[in-house]
């Protein structure tokens, strides 16, 4: 299929992803600073997470700098590894904020304030 | 360049994904911004896709919107009287203004920057039917310990987050014996 000359000069370069990546890293900032809830605040975390995973995977298609003998899919397994680490801090983090609701009552991280001066 | 079907996913995919993101930082309740969650979710699986980053794109599916987004209903269900609100607190204005910095400092510097890119040629050039091959090989390869690192790390998570929930039996037999006593 021949490509379309209009459609040509819209063609997707790593620029955009990145700055997908970028955007939904800020908003993934400003739910982990500015909410109230331990659950929401780790769904920020999450959505920060899954940026990097993005940035990552779209240098692993696009970068050109590859030496001689690499592997062109080195992204790909350090996204893996992000994905696992990832897995084992939601779970922390969930058993956390059922042990914090167990013992104060609440999950509102600006009345978790026991060790403020 | 790309195919048409390409670049038209793309723009689909990540209007979709930043939206459902926005849209959790603006829902009320916090079962509705999971839901938008798992949309973000969905929406980022479908962008690795169009990176040709197939078994990625699928454990995100598995592991995200599967087993993570479950592990956050249950946290919600487990906490219920404060867990429903989604309200903000006092730093959203700095917030705001930080995740604002982020994101345009990001998207400043992947546009002035000079990216070596190329468009696929590495990748054909390698000439492998699927990623799932390679990566296997990879982490059974070159990030072998880093691999058995993570296994090992992962284990120790979910053994803690159990321990850290488990109702100590002591606890238990103490409350029953206040109980017997009243």
């Amino acid at each position: 299929m021949p490509p379309i000359p209009a459609i040509d000069e819209l063609s997707v370069t790593l620029a955009h992803y990145l700055i997908v990546s970028g955007v939904i890293f800020g908003i993934g900032v400003v739910i982990a600073l500015a909410k109230r809830n331990a659950v929401a605040v780790l769904m920020g975390v999450e959505l920060m997470l899954n940026a990097v995973n993005l940035t990552l995977l779209a240098f692993s298609r696009f970068s050109s700098a590859f030496p001689a003998g690499e592997e062109p899919l080195t992204g790909h397994a350090f996204v893996v590894f992000v994905l696992t680490v990832a897995a084992a801090e939601a779970a922390i983090a969930l058993a956390l904020a059922v042990l914090v609701y167990r013992r104060r009552e609440t999950v509102d991280l600006d009345r978790v304030n026991l060790l403020r001066w | 360049m790309d195919s048409p079907g390409i670049i038209v996913a793309f723009w689909l995919l990540s209007g979709i994904t930043v939206l459902s993101a926005l849209l959790v930082f603006v829902a009320r309740n916090l079962l509705h911004a999971l839901a938008f969650l798992v949309l973000s979710f969905l929406g980022m699986a479908g962008l690795f896709m169009t990176l040709s980053a197939d078994f990625i794109a699928v454990a995100q599916i598995l592991i995200y919107a599967g087993s993570i987004s479950v592990l956050m209903v249950f946290a919600v269900m487990l906490t219920p009287l404060a867990s429903r609100n989604n309200g903000n607190s006092l730093y959203v204005i700095p917030a705001l203004m930080g995740g604002a910095g982020i994101a345009g400092l990001v998207g400043a510097v992947a546009m002035e920057t000079d990216w070596a890119e190329h468009s696929g040629e590495a990748l054909k050039a390698a000439d492998f039917p699927s990623t799932v091959p390679v990566i296997g090989d990879l982490l059974l390869g070159r990030y072998v310990l880093a691999f058995e690192i993570a296994s090992v790390l992962l284990f120790i998570a979910l053994l803690g987050a159990i321990l850290l929930v488990h109702e100590r039996p002591e606890d238990e037999r103490s409350a029953g014996q206040q109980g017997e006593a009243q």
